[in-house]
């Protein structure tokens, strides 16, 4: 209970931290968000409106006191008015996070795909030409930058064979394919190896010898003894990759014309609409850490030793 | 000339990956030289050309040849990544020294902060200070810096903290050696393979993220022969002109591939206790 206590309390300093940073660059960042916001209201600007507008938005009072209004609405569920959109920063981040929900979804069920049977094929055929080939490529995939894949996906199965729509401007499981299919096989080249790396190191564990002394066949050992201990290890990744796939993305969504929260927070970062930076920002912390912290508890609960530690 | 003839032989990959390194470093010094034709020179009476023996990798929106574009992008981007990766290793070996030597509130304060960064997926945070600041070359070397300089200060400090009380450093303070020479002479020498390790590892990562920073137009600004940027500009013409997109990401692949060995076999050079 203590150590969720301290954890509790940590999560809290790290969002207070990141917010306040944010609050600060935009503050201290080139361009005035009353003249931006007029501007793109298409009246004519004076100086006296300019002065009403800043008022009304709170703009002339100190920074510390713009951050505590701020951090005051948050606790009310409100976190500000986006400039571009002239809508809730809430409902912004909420229509964003859907698309970007099912494309993490459908990545993460790529990935173990992908990397699952080719990590425990890599492992079990140890510097055989299986081995070499797996390795070979996880490497050519972590050297490879992720969005030029995604153009070259986009140009053969987009283009060239019609396969997939080039941009969706909606949310479709067509349009989700190659998005997914792109952040998957890089993410792969990292679980390839960590499969491999796991299989590996329980192959050699006395218990396997054990097994076989005991005539099991190989293939039971494998699925029986070995891959249920293999888990473990990999869940920390998965959640990682979670945090990182709900927050970190706006590259390849950007690539697809993938409407999800990355590319919200990309056309928000052009536009200098301040709120909704801040909004995600905010919005990528918790997800994080709350992901983390999940981990941690699946981790205490999958793992027995933890588990009984827990409540000794 | 024996000795660095044993090594070469001793360490076969390594030599093979450092030639490779120098000839890209040769590439970005030399590509003024090397360009057959001048990269900012457009010529709109050659826009968007296929690959042709006058241009060997075509000629993008503007006529500008796309070789001689990639061949001085080499330029831009290995000097905004090498100096990225020396201003991390500088940042991390100044705060995880100072926190791990001195400790007390310092190293709370610094750590707690280090932690905060490491608590947060970093690519976003870099996005959204280089977008805010306005993208240039100078920014994004700020935003990378500002997100990745925790990583190095905890290896740093955690070092630190292994040699701090060992018998040598405790026989230097009693021996009322000045602390500056303590930190520079026993400290400084003992903890710098490592984070040379880690800074040789990361320069591929970090290359393709300033890339990325670049592609998302929150980097190097036109016309600035950057590849990432190049890649944006080329994502317009996927459908006309797919050679401007597909080269510079080889060409960002290959220099990425090779950083990537090279580190990987510096470590096995440096570190033979590792597997």
């Amino acid at each position: 209970m203590k150590r969720l206590g301290n954890r509790a309390l940590q999560m809290l300093i790290t969002l207070v931290g990141v917010s306040f940073l944010t609050f600060c660059l935009t503050y201290i960042a080139p361009g005035d968000p009353a003249m931006m916001v007029l501007e793109a209201g298409d009246t004519i600007v004076s100086e006296e409106l300019i002065q009403k507008t800043r008022a009304e938005m709170g703009l002339d009072k100190p920074f510390l006191v713009q951050y505590a209004n701020w951090v005051g609405g948050l606790l009310h569920g409100d976190m500000g008015i986006s400039y571009s959109a002239k809508k809730p920063v809430t409902e912004k981040l909420a229509e964003g996070f859907q698309g970007t929900l099912l494309l993490a979804f459908v990545t993460i069920v790529f990935v173990l795909i992908i990397s699952l049977p080719l990590g425990i094929w890599s492992a079990v055929r140890q510097n055989e030409w299986p081995d070499y080939l797996v390795r070979f490529c996880s490497f050519i995939g972590v050297s490879m930058p992720n969005f030029w894949l995604g153009l070259i996906l986009l140009y053969v199965f987009g283009l060239k064979l019609g396969l997939f729509p080039i941009a969706s401007s909606t949310i479709t499981l067509k349009g989700v394919v190659l998005p997914a299919l792109t952040l998957a096989i890089y993410q792969s080249t990292k679980y390839v190896r960590q499969v491999r790396t796991v299989v590996l190191d329980e192959l050699h564990q006395d218990y396997v010898i054990g097994a076989r002394a005991r005539g099991l066949s190989e293939r039971a050992i494998l699925w029986k003894h070995v891959l249920p201990n293999a888990v473990l290890p990999l869940i920390t990744l998965l959640g990682m990759s979670i945090g990182w796939l709900l927050g970190g993305v706006a590259v390849i969504e950007i690539v697809f014309s993938w409407p999800g929260i990355g590319n919200t927070a990309v056309r928000a970062i052009m536009m200098r609409d301040y709120p909704l930076i801040e909004g995600f920002v905010l919005w990528i912390a918790v997800v994080y850490m709350f992901i983390n912290f999940l981990v941690d508890l699946s981790y205490a609960y999958l793992d027995p030793k933890l588990r009984k530690g827990e409540s000794g | 000339m024996e000795k660095k003839l044993d090594f070469i032989r001793q360490h076969r990959l390594f030599s093979c990956y450092t030639a490779l390194v120098i000839l890209i470093l040769l590439i970005a010094v030399f590509a003024p030289y090397l360009a057959p034709q001048d990269p900012m020179e457009g010529n709109m009476k050659n826009v968007l050309q296929t690959p042709s023996a006058e241009h060997l990798l075509g000629t993008d929106k503007l006529g500008r040849d796309t070789l001689s574009r990639i061949i001085c992008g080499t330029q831009v981007s290995l000097f905004m990544t090498i100096c990225l990766v020396l201003l991390l290793v500088a940042v991390g070996l100044l705060v995880g020294i100072v926190s791990g030597y001195f400790g007390g509130r310092i190293e709370m304060v610094l750590m707690r902060l280090a932690d905060m960064m490491l608590a947060f997926p970093g690519v976003v945070l870099a996005i959204a200070i280089a977008g805010i600041l306005g993208g240039s070359v100078i920014n994004t070397i700020l935003a990378l810096l500002a997100v990745g300089w925790a990583k190095y200060a905890r290896l740093v400090r955690s070092l630190v903290i292994k040699l701090r009380h060992s018998d040598f450093i405790l026989a230097a303070q009693v021996n009322g050696t000045r602390t500056r020479d303590i930190l520079l002479r026993h400290i400084l020498p003992n903890i710098l393979p490592m984070v040379i390790i880690t800074g040789a590892m990361d320069i591929g990562t970090m290359m393709m993220e300033i890339a990325g920073l670049s592609f998302l137009g929150f980097g190097a600004q036109p016309p600035t022969p950057e590849w990432g940027l190049m890649l944006n500009e080329g994502r317009q013409y996927i459908q006309t002109a797919p050679w401007l997109m597909i080269y510079p990401g080889l060409a960002i692949f290959i220099v990425v591939a090779i950083f990537n060995l090279w580190g990987d076999s510096l470590r096995d050079v440096l570190d033979p206790r590792q597997e």
